[in-house]
């Protein structure tokens, strides 16, 4: 079981993980859309 | 679905050509009567001579009775600034453009548009194929899909009624070895946790306003709703990365020998008591689970990465060239599939397979967890705790215990010899 909790665990950080770092490298909508003239950010 | 010409300017970063996806969509789409991605045929021709080329009533009691109506009189109606009437003229202001002119060249994506927004949707104005999306996603997805699980679960419950529980039928011997490794669990559950949040946060996005806003009312639901994307769009990495690996794991093992006929020309024992075919560590059933995986769970992927990244992984219009190609379009009775797509109309296909493909999917897996769970005594231990019964594995799996023992066996005497 030690195993599946490890997994249900590894599922939330690795979720946590993906979103900030998606967010920092520039992937964001706001980031991608936003422009001198369309300011989002 | 109108043939865009709008400029992509930093909005495509690779054309993806999954053709697998393209065809086996065109296809369904096709075959399923769709309008998305089917050019409109010609019914009767009509003659326009009478309105000077504009819309006649034919047309429109065409429509009314939902009749496809040729729209090429209508998309090539855009005006002709070339021809524009003198400044000074009466309407030469409007540059030989009039306004339904305008609106039209902009509905049927000839028209050409600068816009400030970086986006590479943001120069469709209209897009003419979005009700047909629409009404596809709200009607027949929902209705079929949703029916395919209600079916799905109503068979499992009348299997279940019908045989009962498959229980190890000799005496459990109390003695118990390792199915799958520590690893193997984690990448299983790795990727199973994710499917069930996927499913259901992907359920959730489809049905959650018909079904979900009745229930809990309208801010409730739009937190449920708002929390429901956030762990679909972030759990889609974990669950590709649970699949990455248990792909690399077991693929090995699911290569399909000749014990599989045997395995399905019985059914595999689960229609009948006593009936044990051998297998080895994955039986006949078993494989078609983990292909089924692989293959729906990398369309889903595929698909899903498209829709998390909008408008930079353009898969259908590549695929649908390659379609065109084959020529299986006009086998069909089909006029060419669009091999230009508009930005949305991409968005709205990659949204309409992942949908497809993620019904199937929870279909097979709802078999798949009803007998690894309720259906069969001992399977859940193999992915629980990773120890089965000898006994449940000499009847499910006699195959391998045989090759785990000799394997074992052949490794104890080296141990003696090393002392």
């Amino acid at each position: 079981m030690k195993s599946m909790i490890f997994a249900f665990v590894a599922i939330i950080v690795v979720a946590v993980l993906a979103d900030v770092g998606l967010d920092h490298a520039g992937f964001s909508a706001q980031d991608v859309t936003s422009g001198p003239d369309v300011r989002l950010d | 679905m109108g043939r865009g010409s709008a400029r992509h300017e930093d909005g495509v970063v690779a054309m993806a050509p999954i053709g697998i996806s393209g065809l086996l969509l065109g296809l369904f789409l096709a075959l399923a009567g769709a309008g998305p991605v089917v050019a409109q045929q010609t019914t009767t021709p009509v003659d326009r001579a009478a309105t000077g080329g504009a819309q006649t009533l034919a047309d429109i009691m065409a429509r009314q009775q939902g009749l496809t109506v040729d729209d090429a009189f209508r998309r090539s109606a855009t005006g002709n600034p070339d021809a524009a009437a003198a400044a000074t003229d009466p309407l030469g202001t409007l540059g030989g453009v009039a306004d339904a002119e305008l609106w039209r060249a902009l509905r049927f994506g000839s028209a050409e548009v600068t816009v400030s927004s970086r986006s590479p949707a943001a120069q469709v104005v209209i897009q003419d194929g979005g009700m047909r999306w629409l009404k596809f996603r709200a009607g027949p997805l929902a209705s079929y899909g949703g029916w395919l699980l209600v079916g799905v679960v109503g068979l499992l419950a009348l299997f279940f009624l019908l045989r009962g529980r498959i229980r190890i039928e000799g005496a459990r011997s109390g003695v118990t070895m390792q199915r799958f490794s520590a690893l193997e669990r984690f990448a299983h559950w790795l990727t199973a946790g994710s499917f069930i949040l996927l499913a259901a946060s992907g359920l959730t996005l489809l049905f959650g306003r018909r079904a979900l806003i009745p229930l809990l009312g309208q801010d409730a639901y739009a937190t449920m709703a708002i929390g429901g994307k956030w762990l679909h769009n972030n759990v889609g990495w974990a669950f590709m990365l649970g699949l990455i690996l248990i792909t690399v794991l077991w693929i090995a093992h699911n290569i399909p020998d000749r014990h599989d006929l045997k395995w399905l020309a019985v059914g595999g024992g689960l229609f009948r008591k006593g009936v044990h075919p051998p297998a080895r560590k994955f039986n006949a059933g078993q494989k078609l689970i983990f292909w089924a995986v692989v293959v729906l769970g990398g369309l889903s992927a595929v698909s899903g990465l498209s829709l998390l990244f909008p408008f930079r992984l353009s898969l259908f219009g590549a695929a649908f060239d390659l379609l065109n190609a084959t020529g299986l379009p006009h086998l069909l009775g089909l006029a060419d599939l669009p091999g230009t797509l508009l930005p949305q109309q991409e968005m709205q296909l990659a949204q309409l397979w992942h949908g497809i493909i993620a019904f199937g999917f929870i279909a097979v897996i709802l078999g798949h967890i009803y007998l690894g769970s309720l259906g069969m005594e001992g399977a859940f231990d193999a992915m629980g705790s990773g120890q089965v019964d000898v006994q449940w594995a000499r009847e499910h799996h006699g195959l391998w215990v045989d090759e785990v023992t000799a394997a074992k066996a052949a490794a104890a005497p080296a141990a003696p010899a090393a002392e």
